[in-house]
């Protein structure tokens, strides 16, 4: 059993070669907190009583106003894991996406050719198989498996425990490789500094419009595959109009992990970024 | 398929709530559901009544209230109606804008079933 939050039996699941565990319980990657946790509003109930809802005699009904976020757990432990992440000055980057953006791929290139600059860890997340994470290894980067079993999505917890079992180092960065989903993943912070959806021009111009809240959730857009426009009709500036209008703030990057094109801009980004946090 | 996850966060804070006040059961439960949130109406339904199976809340009667979204520009600080992310301000065109309401996802009261005190005897 987890010490840190008491969960037992396994579903999603976190895969280290070392010591293959689980920590999930066996709602998957939902997480049975419930009896460990105080409520942070308390119980700052009402008692207005009312008629008996269930037309027995030997019961009270009392209405509990709760008013709370469906999704605190996550928030509580999202928030933790950005202070654990913050006081190590570690770079934390969610990358998002549907299966196939090229997520595993842009990480590949991004691991080899910043080798020599900066300390790399990766939590890989994926429904089944340690694929992505024996793909991340052959680079020399250390990588975690999380197999979320049906899951759609990673949450804070199971992110928790990838980083108690992954250790990153001081000033590194942290790449969270999300379930290739470009739906579910948006409502969940897993604690990250920097949340990157990547699409690619094989899926179309308009998919900021379709599934709006990734691309309001996210502060990088990486557009993938430009060696394939010749052949697809995508639209670039199209996607990028689409994008920013629903959410001004992103910052685009154009690559082929392919050819390499357009790689060295979003490498300086990361380089830059990196050195904010290291520099404070 | 994120709605049965939200369903079983309810289940799972509403489980914390019923312990707590020792009580029998819960008859009804009243959300607040943003209509910019990632919710689907129709998924959430569907999920709720798999989600909720051998739970406290498996007898319980639901009831949602839908938020409408409702965004500020950023630009002239206009109030407006907003039905999708992408919706802009009505005034001046612009896209910046700030989301007020419409991304709620709270469970508003949760109506527990407890036990009758026996009354003091004087």
């Amino acid at each position: 059993m987890c010490i840190t939050c008491g969960c037992g039996t396994d579903s999603a699941h976190i895969v280290n070669k070392d010591h293959d565990h689980s920590h999930m319980n066996n709602k998957g990657h939902i997480h049975a907190h419930a009896h460990t946790h105080e409520s942070i509003q308390g119980h700052d109930h009402s008692h207005s009583q009312t008629a008996n809802g269930m037309g027995q005699q030997n019961t009270e009904s009392r209405i509990v106003h709760l008013e709370k976020d469906i999704l605190h757990e996550n928030a509580l432990l999202a928030a933790r894991n950005r202070g654990y992440l913050d006081a190590k000055s570690i770079l934390a980057i969610n990358l998002v996406s549907s299966p196939g953006s090229g997520k595993t791929m842009l990480l590949e290139r991004t691991l080899t050719d910043l080798k020599e600059e900066l300390l790399f860890n990766v939590i890989e997340g994926d429904q089944q198989t340690t694929v992505d994470a024996d793909r991340i290894e052959k680079t020399g980067t250390k990588a975690i498996q999380i197999n979320t079993g049906k899951g759609c999505h990673l949450d804070a917890h199971m992110v928790m425990h990838a980083i108690q079992d992954l250790k990153p180092v001081e000033n590194s960065v942290l790449f969270i490789e999300n379930v290739g989903n470009l739906v579910c993943p948006s409502m969940f912070d897993l604690g990250e500094n920097e949340r990157v959806v990547i699409i690619s021009v094989t899926e179309g111009d308009d998919k900021p419009l379709k599934y709006p809240d990734m691309f309001h959730t996210s502060g990088i857009c990486i557009i993938n595959k430009i060696d394939l426009l010749p052949y697809v009709p995508f639209d670039c500036d199209k996607l990028i109009e689409n994008a920013k209008k629903i959410n001004p703030n992103l910052t685009f990057f154009r690559v082929s992990c392919t050819t390499g094109e357009g790689l060295k801009s979003w490498l300086g980004w990361l380089m830059e970024r990196s050195a904010e946090l290291r520099n404070r | 398929m994120h709605e049965l996850s939200i369903v079983v966060n309810i289940v799972e804070i509403v489980e914390e709530e019923v312990l707590k006040a020792e009580a029998e059961s819960v008859s009804a439960i009243e959300l607040d559901i943003g209509k910019l949130s990632t919710i689907e109406p129709a998924a959430f339904e569907f999920a709720w009544k798999h989600g909720i199976r051998d739970s406290v809340l498996e007898s319980a009667e639901l009831k949602i209230n839908y938020i409408q979204g409702i965004g500020k520009c950023s630009d002239c600080n206009t109030l407006f109606k907003m039905n999708a992310l992408y919706d802009s301000c009505p005034e001046c065109g612009c896209y910046f804008s700030e989301i007020v309401e419409g991304k709620e996802m709270n469970i508003k009261t949760i109506r527990i079933e407890e036990k009758l005190k026996p009354e003091k005897e004087s």
